[in-house]
């Protein structure tokens, strides 16, 4: 926040701002304090808003062209494909698209994992981040599902048949789910409007969440609280506007690779297949972002006790800045929740390959062993690492490393030159 | 952080090399030259329109070809036939319109604007006339098997004869290539089937590359237009990316941190 009052220069400015302080919002927006030692892990939360705003952009000119109904579905979106004018571009985009988007939003968790942006002041941040998660997998879901191909329809049949496993209501919640007493009709109208509102909850949450962020100021690769502004910050525009900018641009390279040259890797094959009731495929496979969940769902024995498994394995994250029980933000300091972290990173990314082959035999054990690892991580490894674990000095500040010659301050340096190309 | 990184980097290796290796216990497809593969990959006009002869006169009497229309034949991008060609292959064709005035469904010749004309009324006409096996409608074939290009073009060169131990029921024939080898089609190419206006030796492998080729672009039928604007959006997005990183280096060099 800055601290001193903004007033607009003109008149007419002056008479607009004391009725509605936009200007004076425009005004905190492009001085925000920022530390400048941020690197390029943290250029995802712009590069996120990218992707919001892409989604919602493509997805208003399908949703001009899609029919939402079950035998008009798959056609319509040959339609685009074949004769709206671009309509394979803008398809493409936001197919493709939904995949950046999660790519983007796991380096954004992971890079906030690692640096413990998650702690004490920025747990409101962090718990509204993860809601916004939750909402980008259901919108993803739902999303896959109105093509009406194969996978569409299998994918729906099996993600809605979890909630009969509730006791009790849960056959009843799958049949009003439905809208029905099978996937049809009535739940692809629902799951279209559904998929129409969520990116719009999403937007909301978003303005809360760089809200949140900009009461205490970002966090940064020391984690260390810093004085705002001073010689440790630089104002938001222009240095990381340009920054942000930059790696943004890099990210559309790749992007756009996959849109012109690839623009079906990340798809199954059997999503070109139209929708039939009477033919399952033969491995029902969500997308590729899903994977580590369904991978933690398919490793529990229990239907009931599955769900919970998948969904307690995402709601943890909400309870993280409670079960770190480390002061240090920052892994930098951190030599053993370092290794732990890396072997959580590959933990996921285990999972994530497990839940695409077939639940059974090697796969499964492995799939086992990972899920009782990922708990572990949160519920025992944090919270006695915060305890146990040796942390090595914090510098006091970013522009005046006051611990010179400390070989801690020479790694803080190393991260520090992580930024450098 | 760089071992554990390093380790899991293996971990993945390892893996992906299961991965490979379980593929690998599954036949590998025939490879052949696609011309459209590649940033700059385009269709060969040639092999389009004789591809479009090979599905007309071999695979259309069973496989629909629901989401094309005689006007995509002339457009730019596809076999291109000029407009006279296209409307000739349209009108070959009877199309059911109608209702008229007195309330009767008509039969006409086809238009431009006509999709394909479906070889059955619908699905369970397809069925009962192919022994209960429902030939696949061919416009996004290619996109929707697993194996793409390679996979279509392999399946109509794999058939051979069953391996000792294999019965095939009446209807059922041996591919190498396809899930599970049972296939309900039989096989469908032999040498000089079609004959090529152009001269090109009709020859299976010939046949299987050109209807591939026709299958791909019906699949894809902006597929050129897409690596041209590809290209070009790349190349715009790397120029900018460049000058924005110059910009970057002179805002930041007014204070002393480095980016």
């Amino acid at each position: 926040m800055s601290e001193h009052e903004y007033t607009p220069k003109s008149k007419v400015g002056k008479w607009f701002n004391d009725r509605l302080p936009l200007l004076t919002l425009a005004n905190h927006l492009t001085d925000y304090p920022t530390p400048k030692n941020l690197n390029y892990w943290w250029t995802f939360g712009g590069i996120l808003t990218f992707c919001l705003i892409t989604q919602i952009v493509t997805g208003l000119v399908l949703a001009m062209h899609y029919i939402a109904h079950a035998d008009m579905a798959f056609q319509s979106v040959e339609h685009i494909m074949r004769d709206v004018n671009y309509g394979w571009l803008i398809r493409y985009i936001h197919a493709n698209g939904a995949s950046m988007f999660f790519l983007a939003v796991y380096i954004h968790i992971f890079r906030s994992l690692f640096y413990g942006s998650y702690k004490s002041p920025r747990e409101v941040i962090w718990i509204i981040g993860i809601i916004i998660y939750l909402l980008m997998m259901a919108a993803a879901f739902l999303g896959y599902v109105l093509p009406w191909g194969q996978m569409s329809f299998w994918g729906a049949t099996v993600i809605t048949n979890l909630f009969s496993a509730i006791p009790l209501v849960g056959e009843g919640i799958v049949t009003w789910l439905w809208g029905g007493y099978s996937v049809d009709n009535p739940t692809l109208t629902r799951f279209f409007t559904l998929h129409y509102l969520i990116p719009f909850l999403i937007l909301g949450l978003v303005v809360l969440h760089i809200w949140a962020l900009h009461v205490p100021g970002n966090n940064n690769p020391i984690g260390i609280d810093i004085k705002k502004p001073s010689k440790d910050t630089v104002p938001f525009h222009p240095y990381i506007v340009i920054k942000d900018g930059f790696a943004l641009l890099m990210f559309m390279i790749v992007f756009a690779f996959f849109v012109f040259y690839t623009p079906n890797i990340l798809g199954h094959a059997d999503n070109y297949i139209e929708a039939n009731p009477l033919v399952t495929p033969a491995h029902i496979v969500p997308e590729w972002y899903l994977l580590p969940f369904y991978a933690i769902l398919r490793s529990v024995p229990d239907k009931l006790l599955g769900v919970i498994a998948m969904l307690s394995a995402i709601l943890i994250l909400a309870a993280l800045p409670w079960l770190d029980t480390s002061k240090i933000r920052s892994a930098v300091f951190r030599p053993l929740y370092k290794q732990f972290y890396w072997i959580l990173v590959a933990d996921v990314l285990i999972l994530g390959y497990v839940g695409a082959m077939p639940a059974e035999g090697l796969y499964l054990l492995i799939a086992r062993i990972a899920t009782a690892y990922y708990f572990l991580h949160f519920l025992v490894v944090l919270p006695v690492l915060g305890f146990t674990e040796r942390t090595t000095p914090v510098p006091l500040s970013i522009t005046e490393p006051i611990l010179g010659g400390s070989p801690n301050l020479a790694a803080a340096k190393k991260k520090d030159s992580f930024k450098d190309q | 952080m760089k071992n554990f990184f390093r380790i899991s980097f293996l971990i993945a290796l390892f893996f992906g090399f299961q991965f490979n290796s379980n593929a690998a216990e599954k036949v590998e497809y025939l490879k052949t030259d696609w011309s459209f593969k590649g940033l700059f990959g385009k269709f060969d006009r040639a092999a389009l329109q004789r591809g479009y002869q090979v599905y007309q006169e071999v695979c259309s009497s069973c496989h629909s070809m629901k989401y094309l229309s005689y006007r995509n034949l002339m457009e730019e991008g596809g076999p291109e036939f000029s407009v006279e060609q296209a409307k000739a292959i349209a009108a070959s064709f009877e199309v059911k319109d109608g209702p008229n005035a007195d309330g009767e469904m008509f039969m006409r010749p086809g238009r431009l604007s006509d999709k394909f004309v479906m070889p059955y009324e619908n699905e369970k006409a397809a069925q009962a006339a192919n022994g209960g096996a429902y030939p696949p409608d061919m416009t996004v074939l290619v996109k929707a098997r697993g194996g793409g290009v390679d996979y279509i073009y392999s399946l109509l060169q794999g058939y051979e004869d069953p391996p000792a131990g294999v019965t095939l029921d009446d209807g059922v024939y041996y591919n190498k290539y396809m899930y599970g080898n049972k296939i309900k089609m039989s096989n469908q190419l032999s040498d000089g089937l079609v004959e090529y206006s152009d001269g090109t030796n009709a020859s299976v492998e010939q046949m299987a590359k050109d209807v591939t080729t026709f299958l791909m672009w019906t699949a894809e039928p902006h597929l050129e237009t897409r690596h041209k604007m590809g290209f070009k959006a790349i190349i715009y997005l790397i120029i900018l990316t460049v000058l924005v990183y110059f910009s970057m280096k002179r805002i930041w060099s007014r204070i002393e941190t480095k980016v």
